[in-house]
């Protein structure tokens, strides 16, 4: 049981897939400006990569390694995932519009947003079983939403305070966002416990 | 043999989710456009026509289609469109024109003939009056839309900015009061 | 008898500078030069003017009428002409003009009829009316009218009524002033709001450090026999804010967005309940008040001064130090450098302080924000100023919203304990004039849209019922043109040579009879082609082939339908 509950810690804080890994970070500079986005866009990555993370591991076992097409795998995954997201995008137009409009080109850019594809990949990369490769995809994306909206948080507070001129803008997020990254630094030391 | 798997394989999987997207797309079919209703809320409703487009919602309408810019509201100002932007997650862009201070307009009861055109022009009804008799504007309703300037015969109608009063008056930013040294006081100091 | 106390969080204990001007009992300023009386006094409608340039008033008489239930009337301070009705300058910090009454004095000073009310055989609601008339607002400083505060609540029963004489603010000692000398016509005051709101208990409250106030009203309602209590409390800055007090008295707190009233509580001034008294036992309008003339002046004192006196008159009355630069309306904490010092005293004017360096010195500059919390220590209503502050600042304003930003009281409390001496009270009322501001936009512009809407409605309809009428004109003069050429077929038909020997009313008769027929006639030959009427079936076999034919071409309609369509179609082309 607690091999699960590392594979999800470590997924969430010591390998965080924005900070630690250095993927997915268009839609975490592109989306932060608000926390209310942050959380749309936190929850719209969940499901999507919690799913792409399932059904990529379905179609790598049955589909793929059986027919010894692992060569298919990047393009297969890329069209589940692509599948998936504009399933998540009628269900976002359907229920909340002005989530849809303001997360804009992000929204269908989840599709080629690199910690989607690449965790299904580090999946298969560290052998996860279908359980373990949920998890850690499930982890991911908590991971991925908890620094997006921790980082929409500080950035809504930063258009408050008195940056010098030229650092404003993306300039500050991202050295808040280095910031942010030498703090998560701090979560390997969850390591030594294991 | 292999490429003929690889292509059933990858042909079964786009039908698979073909069909998937398919389904969903009539489950999850919008109706009408909500986002409409927000976006001319925040447009000023002077309905004046000068985004191009005849009243506040066809300009809300285009914006929500992505046609047009959000920066064509002088009415709505630099505000207006930073609230726009913020709605949409656009740009924030420079007005297309220039920023104006609230105005109403006056009819000057003299010169007016009674022509009832501005009436017909006023697209909120906030001009009262009769053929032949005087006509005047319902200061509390004028949008300052300027619409009744042009149909006038006889120009009797001016725009006049709306002032401050005790009851529109806002309290301003604070700023920090830089004050010339006192020049005294270093003369005293030397002094002692 | 102790009475249970409760405490408010926050609040500060800023040096108190009351005893200087206490001294002296309350004296009556001199009449002013002139007289400048401003319509918009009290929270709510603007009062209409109901005098002109040149008319004689007399003391008290009616110069401005309310204008709705939420505004009190306003009368003249005293004899005299009318000099003008005119924009002048007012007591407020933008330093804008608002319509004044201009009225000089002519020195007698003289009343109107005063006419005690009948406030016994009174109904309440006449009462209330009457306090309106009379112009009975509250005279702590928010200046609401009474008579919109004395209806209790239907669905909450009216606990306590909370009389406040706490009188927190430094400096100022009018409330202290009224309670010791009239302390009796603040507790028949009193008793006309219990009568009218009916609540279970009365509480007075004044703050520890008038003791002699307390006594004054202590032995007041001993005298009167009423059962009012009349508890000290701590002396603490706000313990005079509404709130406060009545969580100070009662326990209770109230919430954000919520009234007094909506708990059973309901709380007055003292100077209101004086007021009220004085309008309905002696028929005397709300023409004067008390002012504390203090700060930098050689005498400190109360006056009872004029609605409308000039401050500079009235200042000049303490002698002014020479270094005096200005003058403070209200208290050091929550008040406001006027405009220009002649402005007049109005009902809101507790207090004018001669400001000086010496008294206020300037505040070094504002330094940046470090976060210590001590203005959330201080803040008497468990905001947090610091997190409103930063919004504010940001012009952040729908976040100083989801911080309260409305439940401020503007106490000065923040500003006053912050070590970055950041004006922080300032940015609060900059954010909510901004967002009232944006409030009224918002609902000229929904007003505009209805209007717009409806006007587009309006001209469709118009349009629609237009089509309507041209189209019924169009069919009527179609029936018209067939009756005549139906009328003309008549007229030569054979039948008539035959009876022109019968006699001519008669035939005139027949004739009309036979032209309405014949006229009939017509519009059914026109309403059915007449050559179905007898067919042998291979004609009517063919009959129906064409008519499945034409049906399948979508060409249905019937010879009867042409003419109410070409008149339809005429309607339009005529637009």
């Amino acid at each position: 049981m607690s091999h699960y509950l590392f594979i999800l810690v470590g997924a969430v804080l010591v390998n965080n897939v924005v900070l630690v890994k250095i993927l997915g970070l268009c839609p975490f500079m592109g989306v932060s400006k608000k926390l209310e986005t942050a959380y749309g866009m936190g929850a719209a990555t969940t499901f999507v990569l919690t799913l792409a993370t399932g059904a990529s591991y379905i179609i790598d076992h049955f589909l793929l390694l059986p027919f010894g097409l692992e060569y298919l795998r990047t393009l297969s995954f890329i069209v589940t995932i692509a599948a998936i997201v504009q399933l998540t995008e009628m269900v976002i137009a359907k229920t909340s519009p002005t989530l849809q409009q303001t997360l804009g080109i992000y929204l269908p850019l989840i599709t080629t947003n690199c910690a989607v594809l690449g965790v299904p990949l580090i999946n298969i990369a560290n052998g996860n079983g279908f359980v373990e490769s949920l998890l850690f995809g499930a982890g991911s994306a908590v991971g991925f939403s908890l620094v997006l909206i921790l980082f929409a948080g500080i950035r809504e507070r930063i258009e408050g305070a008195d940056v010098p001129l030229h650092f404003r803008g993306a300039a500050i997020a991202m050295v808040t966002a280095g910031l942010m990254a030498l703090a998560f630094m701090g979560f390997a030391g969850l390591d030594k416990y294991q | 043999m292999d490429i003929l798997l690889a292509i059933a394989i990858m042909a079964l999987g786009a039908v698979v989710l073909g069909a998937a997207l398919g389904y969903a797309s009539i489950k999850f079919k919008v109706e009408g456009d909500p986002l409409v209703d927000k976006i001319d809320a925040i447009l000023p409703q002077t309905q004046c026509g000068q985004c191009g487009f005849p009243g506040c919602k066809p300009y809300a309408e285009a914006i929500a289609k992505g046609e047009v810019d959000i920066n064509l509201c002088p009415p709505g100002g630099m505000e207006g469109v930073q609230r726009l932007a913020d709605l949409l997650g656009r740009e924030v862009k420079p007005l297309d024109a220039e920023e104006k201070p609230k105005q109403i307009a006056i009819i000057d009861e003299n010169t007016c003939i009674g022509c009832t055109l501005c009436i017909q022009a006023c697209p909120v009804d906030a001009i009262v009056g009769a053929a032949k008799q005087m006509h005047t504007i319902i200061a509390g309703q004028c949008t300052g839309c300027e619409l009744c300037l042009p149909p006038c015969p006889v120009e009797c109608i001016r725009m006049e900015a709306i002032g401050e009063n005790i009851d529109n008056w806002k309290w301003k930013y604070p700023v920090v009061e830089i004050k010339a040294a006192d020049a005294a006081r270093p003369a005293i100091k030397e002094a002692a | 008898m102790l009475h249970q106390l409760f405490k408010f969080k926050g609040g500060v204990k800023p040096p108190t500078n009351k005893t200087q001007s206490v001294t002296l009992p309350i004296a009556a300023a001199p009449l002013p030069s002139r007289l400048i009386v401003p319509l918009h006094q009290s929270i709510g409608g603007t009062p209409r003017p109901v005098v002109q340039a040149g008319d004689k008033v007399r003391k008290g008489q009616l110069i401005g009428e309310a204008d709705g239930w939420i505004s009190a009337a306003v009368h003249a301070p005293t004899s005299g002409t009318v000099l003008a009705v005119a924009m002048q300058p007012q007591p407020h910090p933008s330093g804008l003009d608002a319509l004044s009454v201009v009225i000089e004095p002519d020195g007698r000073d003289e009343w109107i009829d005063r006419q005690p009310f009948d406030y016994a055989n009174a109904t309440p609601d006449d009462t209330r009316r009457y306090l309106q008339q009379s112009g009975v607002v509250g005279l702590g400083g928010a200046v609401f009218p009474t008579h919109g505060k004395l209806t209790a609540s239907r669905s909450v029963a009216m606990d306590e009524l909370i009389i406040n004489g706490a009188e927190c603010e430094p400096y100022i000692t009018c409330d202290d002033l009224l309670m010791r000398e009239r302390a009796a016509d603040i507790v028949r005051g009193i008793g006309i709001f219990r009568d009218l709101l009916q609540p279970k208990r009365v509480l007075i409250g004044i703050e520890d450090n008038k003791p002699e106030a307390a006594a004054a009203m202590r032995a007041a309602v001993a005298e009167l026999g009423e059962n009012f209590e009349v508890v000290s409390v701590p002396t603490r800055y706000p313990a005079g804010g509404a709130k406060q007090l009545i969580r100070v008295l009662t326990g209770k707190e109230v919430p954000a967005a919520k009234r007094s009233t909506d708990l059973g509580v309901q709380c007055f001034n003292v100077a209101t309940a004086y007021t009220a008294w004085r309008a309905i036992a002696y028929g005397e309008p709300v023409v004067s008040r008390i002012v504390t003339v203090t700060g930098n002046v050689h005498a400190p004192r109360n006056y009872e001064a004029l609605i409308g006196t000039p401050m500079d008159e009235l200042l000049a009355l303490a002698q002014p130090h020479p270094d005096t630069d200005g003058t403070v309306m209200g208290g050091p904490m929550m008040g406001f450098l006027v405009p220009t010092p002649d402005v007049p005293v109005v009902k809101a004017t507790n207090c004018l302080i001669a400001h000086a360096d010496r008294l206020f010195p300037p505040k070094a500059p504002e330094m940046p924000c470090i976060r210590c919390g001590a203005c959330a220590d201080a803040c008497p209503h468990e905001l947090q100023p610091f997190e409103l502050y930063w919004h504010a600042r940001a012009k952040n304003f729908g976040k100083t919203q989801q911080y309260h930003i409305f439940d401020c009281i503007e106490c000065g409390c923040c500003s006053f304990v912050c070590p970055s001496r950041i004006p922080l009270v300032q940015y609060f009322r900059f954010a909510k004039s901004e967002i009232w501001a944006r409030e009224r936009e918002k609902n000229a512009a929904d007003e505009a849209k209805t209007r717009f809407e409806f006007k587009q409605f309006r001209e469709e309809r118009e349009k629609a019922e237009k089509a309507e009428k041209l189209a019924k004109a169009a069919a009527a003069q179609a029936a018209k043109k067939a009756a005549e050429a139906a009328a003309a077929a008549a007229d030569s038909s054979p039948a008539a040579p035959a009876e022109a020997a019968v006699d001519p009313a008669q035939a005139a008769k027949k004739a009309a009879i036979e032209a309405a027929m014949a006229r009939a006639k017509a519009q059914r030959e026109a309403a059915q082609p007449k050559n179905t009427d007898t067919l042998n079936p291979q004609q009517a076999e063919e009959l129906a082939a064409i008519e499945a034919r034409r049906q399948a071409a979508g060409l249905t309609d019937a010879a009867a339908g042409t003419a109410a369509v070409d008149a339809t179609r005429e309607a339009k082309t005529e637009e």
